[in-house]
């Protein structure tokens, strides 16, 4: 009698540590998953709304201005381009002409403000989801002249 | 020639690790003492033949042999030789021979070191290990071959890449690996003793000093990880819950479950179904790891690119490891005794609830890391799981956790006597609320995680640092008592660490032309102006700050931003100010208009603490790995051997 009590106390311990755990997990989850999106998607406005997200492309060339502290540059996947302002310090290789990832939201005019910008720690290494924008865009813009 | 031979030597490895892998297991089934006797001979040929072929790996770096391709691909003869050397591990391929050596280490070590040990168990325990190094070989060799030739050779290297020329990369991975390897032993000894259906407190004595060992190696490696992302990223954070750092801490999280499991099966002979799962869960997160890191399915600092056959070939190695162990335990548990009886409160059910929530947080930390990449491989989209999803499940786990440390190692095995336990815990409950009110209001103000985060550390401080005090009036503790108590101050340090550096620290990006002061923390910096110099294989910009404290300049900080000749790659060295209370941080970002520059100024405080915490951890570790009780065993086994060799001569 005594074991069979201490062993339900245990399994009902353990179904409640686990239940919690997956209560937090999933409500973490649902709150703190960013979302990829390449620029066409953004331009063709398949982009989540009032959440934040990510974008993943090229910085364009010539596209990077400084106003102080704030930089301007623009995001691109060969066919639709999203201009993009981040204050801050941007990391060391964050470049015209290289891949690039930034998090954050978009503003009704069509401007993304970034609270983060991601670029890669290697000189020939392209952000694997920079990558697939342009591929996909490349992909579409194939598709769209024929 | 060199190159041939090191590529030779480790194909030699290769069928040595395949006859250690084979021969003792059969023999050991089926009492054939011929092939059991072969283990040990085995392993000390395994490990000789591979540290001979990484030798030579090293020899071609050391001097510049550029027709070698991984060679040619990460150094560079500018390169200083320190860094030539860790560039061994600097890249995909050599990483994995680095794994293989400290198998190999690991493996001698077993077969050394445990001379006392029944014939028949190290027969098993290394002919496990002599299967995992012949997987792992196999990968090596048919996969990663980092002996290949470039034909015809490179005039100069591409450079190792700059963010990993420094000394964290000569300690980091291979104190990593060294740990994460180590869960090695700690399965094969799980894999031995279910195959012989010996789970029995001798098999938990023998397991433990070695998973502690792993645990202590992988402890350091993880917080040197840290440290070295702190300084050297340029970002002043310490843990990013980056995919590639949560693929070493999984395996501390089961580690540091199984050393506890390992400690009540050892004491009580209870949870053996469970030391065993821990085990085997423990080493194949390590093997995730190295999946993971490998296979270029992760975006990150440490994600090499690179062919997506390894990863196959290493998630297909996993598929067999956790199958094949778990196939065998399904088979063999059944027959495993039950151990003690214990009641509802005793130490045995507190360690279970303890293990029970490393275990959930550390399900809820690969939930987190592998998502994306299942989303990715179902097609549902690109997502990226950020780190607030890992600080809101980790902290609520954690808490109980921490709670239930102080007042484990006062609660009696079998019947814990909870009116004793909350007499001599009240003085640590008073000190904690004093302290959950007083620091972070001291400090700045009270937040419910800064209160939080102090009240569990100074519960565990307080807690551990009287139990010390009780224990010393009826004499000298054994070590491992000092190893419970150290390890456990150990992480009430930390808690602090991260409590207070994540609720004060203060960060400002600002742009600053020479002369210009910025406060941050109650310290003002003052921008004096940049110099160019030279470094051996680099430019640099390097800034000049004056740290001013009360109208005196303190300290002078040369942070720097530096062009690597070779690679033309930019890199941020950050300057800090070290203190017991706080750090000070500056890093240069980018030159603006005129001679002003962007500049990131951060005050830090008690971040060492967070660090200073792992290390009391280690402390704790080696203590209580070194215990009389294992060193007793030694010496036995030396006095039997001198009566024999007497009893032989006479």
């Amino acid at each position: 009698m005594k074991n069979w009590k201490k062993r339900g106390a245990i399994v009902a311990g353990g179904l409640v540590a686990v239940g919690v755990a997956a209560a937090l997990v999933l409500n973490a989850l649902n709150s703190n998953i960013a979302l990829y999106v390449t620029p066409s998607e953004v331009a063709a406005g398949k982009s989540p709304k009032g959440a934040a997200f990510r974008i993943g492309g090229m910085v364009k060339d010539g596209s990077v201005k400084r106003d102080n502290l704030t930089v301007h540059f623009v995001v691109t996947d060969m066919v639709k381009e999203i201009p993009v302002a981040y204050t801050g310090i941007l990391p060391d290789l964050f470049k015209e002409g290289k891949g690039a990832v930034v998090q954050g939201k978009l503003a009704p005019d069509g401007s993304f403000t970034a609270s983060e910008v991601l670029a890669k720690h290697d000189e020939n290494y392209m952000p694997p989801q920079a990558q697939a924008a342009l591929d996909a865009a490349k992909k579409d813009g194939g598709v769209a002249k024929q | 020639m060199i190159p041939e031979l090191g590529h030779f030597l480790l194909v030699l490895a290769l069928c040595v690790a395949a006859v250690l892998g084979t021969l003792p297991l059969l023999g050991a089934h089926q009492r054939r003492r011929e092939w059991i006797v072969l283990a040990r001979p085995a392993a000390q040929v395994f490990f000789l033949l591979t540290a001979a072929s990484f030798v030579a790996l090293g020899w071609s770096f050391y001097v510049n042999d550029f027709s070698v391709l991984y060679v040619a691909e990460h150094s560079n003869s500018l390169l200083p030789t320190v860094y030539r050397l860790a560039a061994i591990w600097g890249g995909h391929e050599g990483s994995l021979l680095l794994w293989m050596f400290m198998l190999s280490c690991w493996t001698v070590a077993v077969a050394t070191l445990s001379r006392t040990l029944d014939e028949t168990m190290v027969a098993r325990v290394l002919g496990v290990l002599g299967l995992v190094a012949t997987g792992l070989l196999l990968f090596v060799l048919f996969t990663s071959n980092p002996f290949e030739r470039l034909l015809p050779a490179a005039q100069e290297g591409r450079d190792l890449n700059p963010l990993l020329q420094d000394p964290g990369l000569v300690f980091h991975p291979p104190m990593l690996y060294m740990g994460y390897v180590g869960f090695s032993v700690a399965f094969a000894f799980a894999i031995a003793a279910l195959l012989s259906g010996r789970l029995d407190a001798a098999w938990a004595r023998w397991s433990r000093p070695w998973t502690l060992t792993a645990w202590i190696f992988l402890t350091c490696g993880i917080a040197l990880g840290s440290v070295w992302a702190y300084y050297e990223l340029g970002w002043g954070g310490w843990w990013f819950w980056d995919p590639v750092e949560n693929a070493s801490f999984l395996p501390w999280l089961l580690g540091t479950a199984l050393i506890h499991s390992l400690a009540v099966t050892e004491k009580r002979g209870s949870f053996k179904s469970w030391t065993v799962l821990l085990a085997i869960g423990a080493f194949s997160l390590s093997l995730l790891g190295t999946f993971l890191v490998r296979s270029g399915v992760l975006t990150s600092v440490h994600a090499f690119a690179s062919d997506p056959r390894r990863g196959i070939f290493i998630l297909l190695l996993l598929v067999l490891v956790v199958g094949s162990s778990l196939a065998l335990f399904a088979w063999r548990a059944p027959k495993v005794a039950l151990g003690g009886q214990f009641g509802l409160i005793s130490r045995e059910s507190l360690l279970l609830v303890g293990n029970v929530l490393l275990v959930v947080a550390c399900g809820s930390v690969l939930l987190g890391t592998l998502y994306p990449l299942i989303v990715d491989a179902l097609n549902l989209g690109k997502i990226s799981v950020g780190p607030p999803y890992f600080n809101t499940v980790f902290v609520p786990l954690m808490a109980p956790a921490l709670f239930l440390m102080a007042a484990v190692p006062l609660a009696r095995w079998k019947h814990a006597d909870v009116k004793d336990m909350a007499r001599r815990l009240w003085i640590a409950g008073a000190l904690a609320i004093v302290g959950a009110i007083a620091i972070p209001m001291l400090m700045g103000g009270w937040t419910f995680l800064t209160g939080l985060g102090t009240l569990l550390s100074v519960w565990i401080a307080a807690s551990m640092i009287l139990q010390m005090i009780a224990r010393l009036k009826s004499g000298i503790p054994p070590l491992s008592f000092w190893g419970m108590q150290l390890g456990h101050l150990g992480v009430a340090v930390f808690v602090m660490g991260v409590t207070l550096v994540g609720g004060f620290q203060e960060e400002k990006d600002v742009r600053m032309e020479p002369g210009d002061i910025v406060t941050v923390g109650g310290h003002e910096f003052k921008f004096i102006g940049i110099t160019a110099v030279n470094g051996p294989n680099y430019k640099a910009a390097r800034g000049e700050f004056q740290v001013i404290r009360n109208n005196v300049p303190t300290r002078t900080l040369y942070p720097e931003k530096r062009t690597y000749v070779s690679s033309e790659m930019p890199m941020t060295e950050a300057a800090i100010d070290p203190g017991v209370t706080r750090d000070v941080y500056v890093s240069l970002g980018e030159p603006l208009e005129g001679k002003a520059w962007a500049v990131r100024v951060y005050f830090k405080p008690f971040v060492d603490w967070i660090w200073g915490g792992c290390l009391l951890m280690a402390l704790g570790g080696i203590c209580a790995a070194s215990d009389r009780r294992y060193r007793m065993r030694v010496k036995a086994a030396a006095a039997a051997r001198t009566t024999a060799l007497q009893g032989a001569s006479s």
